[in-house]
């Protein structure tokens, strides 16, 4: 994927709380490029800065939140700094957003139908039946059975995974170019969460649309992603191919964090857990963040914070996990 | 296998009123409709073992957990608490508890967390004076790994891995000898998820706590759970032993639910996600539950519904694979 140029690319994102009790930064120097037709997997704990990764990529962020630093790019065009209507004009037409609860994100006094039909309209120079005949087309490829009549049906008469495959379907309606999925299957049950992740890699392939997949669930990203970003208190630790990362992680957060999954195939007497919990956004420890947890820690690591190898791809660490000899 | 039984369930039904109101009915001529949340469930649990509970939403396995503690009256059967020897040799009913799924909302916000811990203590009258009281709370507190210090606070100042701490300090102080756990750690990370699930693997040992654990995340149970039930629709599909439901699994339910769960050790590998959606308990389809969404459905099973039968040390209910 690195041949190609990259779909969206952030540089350096740095995001604040600007606070009466002083400035939170919740997001620190945070670069990743997503190639088109590429699944980019963002996996943390909650309070790691995912979400919001994918809320500043949008344009979302809400005061007192703000960008403060680093540059957002999307086909050649920087759209950190576009003014609020510009950006508006940008989402939905370029970059489609599906977030975690189906219920919420759709309206539920319109029937889908008319749902999809306004985002179809505002974005593309399409007449009503058009929008229509589109609007139809696209139930249909997202998997809902009976496509005509459940267009003129209201969100509280489809199913938790039904539904979801509305949000999905609004999310394409503008065949964008990129789309955020913000935890879109943590609603949902596991073998329809297996239906819905098949579904964003199927259509991510034939539209070559670049997804951001933002999830707390390793077992989705290595189902769903074609590489991965892992984020540790408001930065990136690691960065990768998905099979490099999930089965000879780098990073010892990384390391720990699969360790401590409990496994299918065999089971342990005890869990490996990493002790202590992540650190609160006004408290993060100088040099490495996780230092005060890591088994490895030197004395550089409280001082000094390691960043991603040049290239992109690797742990930011100042004592890898020692790649293992058969990979 | 030689340790007494520690619950008893004989053909629990639970159903649910769900008709539209009187007037509605007289109107339109509506008739009463009936949920049926679990319908006709029977196991035993053995005491010190853990019995994991699998299904998706709706399944009825949040109800099961309330009917066996006591928080919804079964319609019909019977749950039983066996009397268990005591170790002075005197026989006395077990005490049962619960932890449940939010540990945020799950502990009174205005209450310390010593106050929390003490409530059963109190209300059970298990220790005379409130210095032996206090005492206790801080064992407690001790053993589900806070400080004896954190009673003075509130339960705002923890964060969700902690309160389930509490949570489980809350449930032993009543001396409970049964835990039901609903969803213990699925508002959790999977770091602290392992620390929680440590914890509990390690009081079960230390105090030979049974548990009932109630989940959809098949590899915590296949972690904790030495006997596995996978429930569908408000019945157990396929019950045995963990370790052979899961080297072997017979029911097609059970077989695609393992096929569909990610597996992280095996990325981006092609499967076959199940299709279609669980139907509604209110509206079941005819015959056996499952058949609308089973691959190896046949004529009989759009008619009869099959039912739990023993084989091998495994109870399976399908017409197809016995």
């Amino acid at each position: 994927m690195s041949g190609a140029a990259p779909l969206l690319s952030v540089r350096d994102l740095r995001v604040a709380f600007h606070t009466r009790r002083g400035r939170l930064v919740a997001l620190d120097g945070v670069s990743f490029d997503i190639a088109p037709g590429e699944i980019l997997g963002v996996v943390g704990e909650s309070g790691a800065g995912k979400s919001l990764t994918g809320t500043a990529v949008i344009g979302l962020l809400d005061p007192p939140g703000r960008i403060d630093g680093g540059e957002i790019w999307l086909e050649g065009r920087r759209i950190d700094t576009l003014s609020p209507a510009e950006m508006r004009r940008v989402r939905g037409r370029q970059i489609g957003a599906i977030f975690q609860d189906p219920l919420t994100s759709l309206h539920p006094l319109l029937t889908v139908g008319a749902q999809l039909e306004e985002t179809i309209r505002t974005h593309l120079p399409l007449g009503r039946a058009e929008a229509k005949a589109r609007a139809v087309a696209l139930l249909r490829e997202v998997g809902i059975p009976a496509p005509e009549t459940r267009v003129s049906q209201y969100p509280h008469q489809f199913s938790g995974g039904m539904r979801q495959r509305v949000v999905i379907a609004l999310a394409l309606a503008a065949e964008p170019k990129l789309i955020i999925a913000d935890e879109p299957t943590t609603a949902l049950d596991v073998s329809i969460q297996a239906q819905i992740t098949a579904l964003l890699r199927r259509l991510c392939r034939t539209h070559g649309t670049g997804v951001m997949l933002v999830t707390h669930d390793m077992g989705v990203i290595a189902e769903t992603a074609d590489r991965v970003a892992v984020m540790y208190a408001g930065r990136l630790v690691e960065l990768g191919a998905v099979d490099q990362v999930v089965r000879a992680p780098r990073h010892p957060y990384t390391a720990g964090l699969m360790a401590s999954i409990p496994r299918m195939g065999k089971r342990e007497d005890v869990l490996a857990q990493i002790e202590g919990s992540m650190p609160r956004l006004g408290a993060i420890p100088p040099g490495c963040a996780f230092s005060p947890r890591c088994p490895s820690a030197s004395a550089r690591c409280m001082v000094e914070v390691p960043v991603l190898p040049a290239g992109g791809a690797g742990a930011a660490c100042w004592h890898p996990v020692a790649e293992p000899a058969h990979v | 296998m030689s340790e007494p039984i520690a619950l008893t369930v004989r053909d629990a039904v639970c159903l649910f009123d769900v008709s539209p109101p009187f007037l509605d009915r007289v109107l339109s001529g509506a008739r009463r409709r009936v949920l049926r949340a679990v319908d006709g469930v029977s196991f035993t649990v053995r005491r010190g073992r853990t019995l994991g509970v699998v299904g998706e939403s709706g399944c009825g396995k949040s109800t099961l957990a309330r009917m066996i503690v006591g928080l919804q009256p079964p319609t019909a059967g019977t749950l039983r608490l066996e009397d268990m020897p005591l170790a002075d040799g005197s026989l006395a009913r077990p005490r049962v508890q619960m932890i449940f799924q939010d540990p945020y909302a799950s502990l009174n916000p205005r209450w310390r967390v010593g106050d929390i811990v003490a409530e059963p203590i109190r209300e059970l009258k298990l220790v005379q004076g409130e210095a032996a009281v206090q005492a206790r709370v801080a064992q407690l507190l001790e053993t589900v790994g806070l400080a004896a210090a954190d009673a003075a606070r509130f339960p705002h100042a923890f964060s969700g891995g902690q309160r389930q701490r509490i949570s489980i300090a809350r449930a032993l102080a009543t001396e409970a000898d049964v835990l039901v756990c609903d969803e213990p750690t699925s508002a959790l990370d999977v770091s602290v998820q392992a620390q929680i699930l440590n914890l509990m693997r390690r009081l079960q040992a230390e105090l030979g706590l049974t548990y009932i654990l109630i989940s959809h995340n098949l590899s915590v149970v296949r972690h904790m759970a030495d006997d596995i039930a996978i429930m569908y629709l408000g019945r157990f599909v396929e019950t045995g032993p963990a370790e052979e439901v899961f080297a072997n699994p017979r029911h097609p339910y059970t077989r695609l639910l393992l096929e569909t769960i990610p597996d992280v050790q095996h990325p981006n590998r092609d499967r076959q996600p199940l299709s279609g959606e669980v139907p509604s308990p209110i509206d079941p389809p005819p015959g056996c539950p499952f058949h609308p969404r089973c691959p190896q459905a046949e004529a009989r099973c759009r008619e009869t519904r099959p039912a739990l039968e023993m084989r091998d040390g495994r109870q399976v209910a399908c017409f197809v694979v016995r």
